[in-house]
């Protein structure tokens, strides 16, 4: 599997993947966002950080970079594309993805570890996880308060591209589970074709057992064919 | 030619950041305050003097980056 993990000014995520990926055997390109041709990827990764230092709105100059004009191209032809965190932000500013990641419902910055409850596996990224299987992974955010229109919301709930839910420890959806906000505790979602996936938890923090747990790697095993 | 823009909130979206500003000035004893929305603004200098030319490109500057339009309205004042 050949994976390529976008790099801005600002993203502060990319080696963390990077080691992921490649411990689990993925051949790993790095790419600038200057370039103008993106490598021959079977996953291509937007990872997290403050990519232009989160000026204007999160993710919003990012979008407009010369690789990403390739990300949309790849995206559309169906290649597998994943935004973590402010690779969200970036994938929903470029228009891979709709909606919007509002300000945290409190005002704070939150860098803690959650719990989310898988929705549903009947897709390429959580297919190695069960069905309401609850997982522990980190945010680490400003602006992960997940809001779209009705309409949207109603597409995304009748299609299954809502794959994860932030929930408590025993599984349940409340609002106390929900650390910043987000409409219907949503923690990530999918395009209409399920081949691009933006979620605001770090799997790529839970990788390893050595430094905190190992509850993010299924979803990397998950896409290795 | 000159232009301001303001970005706003939608009115269905939640602006938490307007909502601690307004609280704050009640608190300072301005009790009359109804509501408070926070926004962004913007002075755009263009070199273009037709000036339908040029409020199209500030529409546009609004529509593809200024603004996102899922939750953001915005306002565009011709200056001179």
């Amino acid at each position: 599997m050949k994976s390529s993990v976008v790099v801005f000014p600002g993203s502060n995520c990319d080696r963390d993947i990077a080691v992921t990926l490649e411990k689990l055997q993925f051949k790993n390109t790095m790419v600038w966002h200057k370039e103008t041709k993106l490598p021959k990827s079977d996953l291509i990764v937007i990872p997290g950080g403050f990519s232009y230092g989160d000026y204007l709105r999160s993710g919003a100059i990012a979008a407009k970079s010369n690789i990403l004009n390739e990300v949309i191209k790849a995206g559309n032809d169906g290649s597998l594309i994943i935004g973590i965190c402010n690779g969200f932000q970036i994938l929903i500013e470029c228009g891979l993805l709709q909606g919007a990641l509002l300000r945290n419902f409190g005002l704070k910055f939150i860098s803690k570890d959650i719990f989310i409850k898988i929705q549903s596996n009947k897709n390429k990224f959580f297919n190695k996880y069960k069905k309401d299987e609850v997982i522990k992974l980190n945010i680490a955010h400003n602006e992960g308060n997940f809001f779209t229109d009705k309409k949207h919301l109603k597409e995304l709930e009748d299609n299954d591209l809502i794959p994860i839910k932030y929930c408590d420890e025993k599984g349940d959806i409340t609002n106390l589970s929900n650390p910043n906000g987000s409409l219907n505790n949503i923690a990530g979602i999918f395009n209409k074709n399920k081949n691009i996936l933006g979620m605001m938890p770090h799997p790529e923090r839970m990788s390893d057992k050595i430094c905190s747990d190992d509850s993010g790697l299924p979803l990397f095993l998950s896409l290795m064919k | 030619m000159k232009f301001s823009v303001t970005v706003t909130l939608k009115k269905d979206v939640l602006d938490p950041q307007g909502k601690v500003v307004s609280q704050t000035l009640k608190n300072m004893g301005m009790t009359n305050l109804i509501q408070i929305r926070q926004g962004k603004f913007f002075e755009i200098d263009l070199d273009e003097k037709n000036p339908s030319k040029a409020q199209n490109q500030v529409k546009e500057m609004c529509e593809k980056l200024l603004s996102n339009q899922i939750i953001e309205d915005f306002k565009i004042k011709q200056k001179e």
